[in-house]
C-alpha cells in the first residue's frame, strides 16, 4: 500500500456547518489532512473544496466513500492522477531589510517568477502564486537568506482539471 | 393561510404520520408544546429523563419500522440526548430529534440554556441542521424525515430556535423533497449478483453471514427462502440474529468473540463467505488477518463505506439487503452440501452452547422466556445479560430482539422496552437487564407505570458489573476494580472474590418496584422461574420487575481473548472444565 499525497476536488452545499462536517470527518476518523481550501462557485449555492491528504490506498478509498455518503456532499472527484492546474497563493514579508537585501529580494523574485507587491524602506512583501512544492522551495531559500526575518501566510492549494495538459 | 412555526411543526408531524411523540418540555420548546395542546392524533409521551426518552423512541422505531420522533428543549435537554442519538445512529435506527434553541439573535451569546447541539452531534448523526428562517421550516422537516428513513437509516437532528417557532408564515408542508447530494441506492447490479452466484455454485463449504442490515430491511423471510433454496447454512451477527428462525436446521448460531463453537468454526473453515448487511465489526472478526482466511468473500451492503473497510472483499454488491436477496432468489440454484452440513452438525453436537448447572442460571431464564412467550419483543441492556440473551434466546418472525449492538449502551433495555410497548401494545415486551444497567435509566419505571405499560423487566442480579468483572478475572489476574456493586466503605479495600457475607445489595429491586407502583418478584431458584413469569403476566396494567439472583461470578462462555483469532476460542471457564 503506497502512502502518498492525494488530491480531491469536492463539490458541497454552500451551507452553514458543511465545512465543520468535512473537517470533522478528517479529525474524527484520523485521516491525515494536509490542506483544505473552500470557496463558492459560479453557482452560489455550491462551494468547491480542494483537499490534499496523505494516505495509503485503502484509507484513501475510505475517505472518498465517507465523503460521498455525506448528505451535504454533491460530488467527489479524485484529482490524484489526473492532469490539473494546481496553485497556491502565498505572501512572504521580509522585515529589517537593508538596501542590499532588497536588491537580492528583487533578483530572487525575478528568478522564481513571483512579484514584490508592496514595500517600504525596511520591508518587502512578495506574492507568490505557484505550486505548493515551488512555494516550499522559495520558503527554504528565503528562510536561509533572511533568517528569522520572514513572515509567511499560505492559502492552501486550489485545483481545477486541465484543458490541454496531458500531465501535471 | 399564515400559521406559526410551531403549528407547522405539528402539521408536519401529522403529514409524516407520527402517532407517538417522545417529548420533554422546557423554556425553548414551550411554544412547540403549546401547539400540541389538546392534540388527539399524536400521543405525546413524557418520559422522566431525556436519555430514557431517546432510547424509548429508538425502541419504538426498531420495533415498528417507523421513524422515532423526539422533542426536547435546548441546552441540557438537548445534551441529554447525545448517548441515545449515538446508540441509534450506530445501529442504523431512524430517528428525528427536534431540539428547542435560543432565539437566533441570541445564538452565540452564551444565553441561558444555549448549547451548540448541532456542533455536538454532527459526528454522531446522519444529518444535523439549525432552522434559521421560518420559510425554510417545512422543507427542512420534510428533508429530515426523508433522510432518517431512506438509504441506510439514521438519526437526523433539527434545531429549532424559539423565534422560528413563533414566527408566522406559510402553512404549506411540501410533499416531496430533492437533495442533490443524497440519492439512496435502490438498484441492484445484476452483473455482480450473477458473479456472486457463480462463485457460490463452485463452493464446497459456503456460508451465509447475516447482519443487522437484513433485519432493518425486513428481509428475514426472503433470507430464509434463499437459505432453503440453496441449502447454504447460516451464521449471524448479534444484530442479524432472528433473520432466519434460530430453530431452523440451517441456522448455526452467532459468530464473534462470544459466538458458538460451530458458528466460529464454520467461519474459519468456509470457502465462500456470503455476507449480507454487516460491517465486520471487531467484535465479530476477532484477529483480522485470520477471519475467514480460506474464503472468497462476497459482501452485500447498502453503505459503500462498509465494503472493504475491515476485511478485503472479493465481490462487492452495493444494495439494500431485501432488493439484493430478491434478485438472488430469482437466479439461485440448489447446491449439494451434504458433507459440509454434516461437518457443521458434528461441531454443534461436540460443543453446544450450554452453561454449567447452578441453582439458577441465565440459560434457564432465557429458556423460560423461549417457552413462555409465543410472540414477543425482547430488549436487552448491555453486558453479560445481553450476551446470554443473544446466545440462548430463540428468535423468529414473531420474536424480535432489540439490543444496542454497535455502541453498547448500558441503560438501554428498560426505556427501549417502553418505546416498543407503546408501539406494539398487543405484544408482550420483555426487558432483560443486569443490576448495573437497570440503575442507569431506572427513573423510567415511572413512565412505564403512568402509561400503564405491562412490560416485564428481568434483572439478572449478580452484584457485579459482570462483563468487566469477567475480563478482570480472565485477562487482568482477577484484580477486581470498581466492578462490585455490593461494595461498601466497610469492605476490605481489595477483594477479589465474594465472601458470601457481602453487604446487602442496594437498591432492593422488589421494594423499589413497589414504590413505583409496579410489581416486584424475587427469584432465587430455577423452580421459581416459570411461576414468576405467570405472575407477571397477570399484572396487565403495570410493569413487573423480576429480580433473578444469579451466581455472582458466572461467565459468558465461549470467549475469544482480545486480539486472538476466532478459532482460538476458550470454551469453558477453568474451574468448569471437566
Amino acid at each position: 500500500m503506497s502512502i502518498k499525497k492525494r488530491w480531491i476536488s469536492l463539490f458541497v452545499e454552500n451551507d452553514v456547518g458543511v465545512l465543520a462536517r468535512i473537517s470533522g470527518l478528517f479529525s474524527g476518523k484520523s485521516y491525515n489532512l494536509n490542506s483544505l481550501t473552500v470557496g463558492t462557485t459560479e453557482d452560489e449555492t455550491v462551494s468547491r473544496m480542494t483537499i490534499s491528504l496523505t494516505s495509503d490506498d485503502k484509507t484513501f478509498e475510505q475517505v472518498k466513500k465517507q465523503l460521498n455518503r455525506s448528505v451535504e456532499v454533491i460530488k467527489v472527484i479524485d484529482f490524484t492522477d489526473v492532469p490539473i492546474h494546481l496553485k497556491e497563493l502565498m505572501f512572504i514579508k521580509v522585515n529589517h531589510c537593508t538596501e542590499k537585501d532588497k536588491q537580492e529580494i528583487f533578483r530572487i523574485s525575478q528568478v522564481f517568477g513571483v512579484k514584490v507587491i508592496d514595500y517600504n524602506p525596511t520591508t518587502a512583501l512578495i506574492e507568490s502564486v505557484q505550486t505548493e512544492k515551488r512555494n516550499n522551495e522559495l520558503v527554504a531559500m528565503l528562510s536561509s537568506a533572511f533568517l528569522n526575518r520572514i513572515e509567511i501566510v499560505r492559502g492552501g492549494s486550489v485545483a481545477i482539471e486541465a484543458i490541454s495538459l496531458s500531465e501535471r | 393561510m399564515q400559521i406559526s412555526g410551531a403549528e407547522l411543526f405539528v402539521k408536519a408531524l401529522k403529514a409524516e404520520q407520527v402517532d407517538t411523540l417522545f417529548a420533554y418540555p422546557g423554556g425553548q420548546a414551550i411554544d412547540l408544546f403549546n401547539a400540541l395542546y389538546g392534540e388527539t392524533e399524536i400521543d405525546v409521551v413524557l418520559p422522566r429523563h431525556e436519555q430514557g426518552l431517546v432510547h424509548a423512541a429508538d425502541g419504538y422505531a426498531r420495533s415498528t419500522g417507523k421513524v422515532g420522533v423526539c422533542l426536547v428543549t435546548s441546552g441540557p435537554g438537548a445534551t441529554n440526548l447525545v448517548t441515545g442519538i449515538a446508540t441509534a445512529n450506530y445501529d442504523s435506527v431512524p430517528l428525528v430529534c427536534f431540539t428547542g434553541q435560543v432565539p437566533t439573535n441570541l445564538i452565540g451569546n452564551d444565553a441561558f440554556q444555549e448549547v451548540d447541539i448541532v456542533g455536538i452531534t454532527r459526528s454522531i448523526c446522519k444529518y444535523v441542521v439549525t432552522v434559521r428562517k421560518r420559510e425554510e421550516l417545512g422543507t427542512v422537516i420534510k428533508k429530515a424525515f426523508y433522510i432518517a428513513r431512506s438509504g441506510k437509516p439514521g438519526v437526523v437532528l433539527v434545531d429549532l430556535p424559539k423565534d422560528v417557532q413563533r414566527a408566522m408564515g406559510s402553512d404549506e408542508y411540501p410533499e416531496k423533497v430533492e437533495i442533490r447530494g443524497y440519492k439512496p441506492n435502490t438498484a441492484v447490479h445484476i452483473g455482480q449478483i450473477k458473479k456472486a452466484l457463480e462463485t457460490l455454485k463452485r463452493a464446497k463449504k459456503p456460508l451465509f453471514l447475516v447482519g443487522g442490515g437484513v433485519n432493518i430491511a425486513h428481509a428475514g423471510q426472503e433470507m430464509t427462502q434463499l437459505a432453503e433454496l440453496t441449502g447454504v447454512p447460516v451464521v449471524t451477527t448479534i444484530m442479524g440474529k432472528g433473520a432466519i428462525p434460530t430453530t431452523h436446521e440451517l441456522y448455526i448460531g452467532n459468530i464473534g468473540i462470544h459466538g458458538s463453537y460451530a458458528a466460529n468454526s464454520a467461519i474459519s473453515e468456509c470457502d465462500v463467505l456470503f455476507s449480507i448487511g454487516t460491517r465486520f465489526n471487531d467484535r465479530i472478526t476477532g484477529k483480522l488477518g485470520t477471519f475467514a482466511e480460506h474464503a472468497t468473500i462476497i459482501h452485500i451492503d447498502i453503505d459503500t463505506a462498509s465494503i472493504s473497510r475491515n476485511i478485503v472483499v472479493d465481490i462487492p454488491i452495493v444494495a439494500d439487503a431485501k432488493n439484493a436477496i430478491v434478485a438472488l432468489l430469482e437466479k439461485a440454484v440448489p447446491l449439494h452440501l451434504k458433507e459440509w452440513r454434516a461437518r457443521i452438525g458434528e461441531w454443534k453436537v461436540q460443543h453446544p452452547l450450554r452453561m454449567k448447572k447452578e441453582v439458577l442460571t441465565p440459560q434457564q431464564i432465557m429458556e423460560a422466556i423461549n417457552d413462555t412467550f409465543e410472540e414477543a419483543i425482547i430488549t436487552t441492556d448491555v453486558g453479560q445479560n445481553q450476551l446470554w440473551a443473544t446466545q440462548f434466546l430463540e428468535l423468529n418472525g414473531k420474536k424480535q430482539l432489540l439490543t444496542s449492538g454497535g455502541l453498547g449502551t448500558m441503560g438501554y433495555g428498560l426505556p427501549a422496552a417502553i418505546g416498543a410497548k407503546l408501539g406494539n401494545p398487543k405484544k408482550h415486551v420483555i426487558a432483560i437487564s443486569g443490576d448495573g444497567g437497570m440503575q442507569m435509566n431506572i427513573q423510567e419505571m415511572a413512565t412505564a407505570v403512568v402509561y400503564e405499560l405491562p412490560v416485564i423487566i428481568c434483572v439478572l442480579n449478580n452484584g457485579y458489573l459482570g462483563n468487566v468483572r469477567q475480563w478482570q478475572e480472565m485477562f487482568y489476574q482477577k484484580r477486581y476494580v470498581s466492578t462490585c456493586l455490593r461494595y461498601r466503605r466497610s469492605c476490605a479495600a481489595i477483594c477479589n472474590s465474594p465472601t458470601g457475607e457481602c453487604p446487602e445489595y442496594t437498591p432492593d429491586f422488589v421494594k423499589l418496584a413497589e414504590s413505583y407502583g409496579a410489581k416486584g418478584i424475587r427469584v432465587t431458584k430455577a423452580e421459581e422461574i416459570e411461576a414468576a413469569f405467570q405472575e407477571a403476566l397477570k399484572n396487565t396494567k403495570a410493569p413487573t420487575i423480576i429480580e433473578f439472583i444469579i451466581e455472582r461470578e458466572v461467565n459468558v462462555m465461549p470467549i475469544v481473548a482480545p486480539g486472538n483469532p476466532l478459532s482460538s476460542m476458550v470454551l469453558e471457564s477453568e474451574e468448569d472444565a471437566v
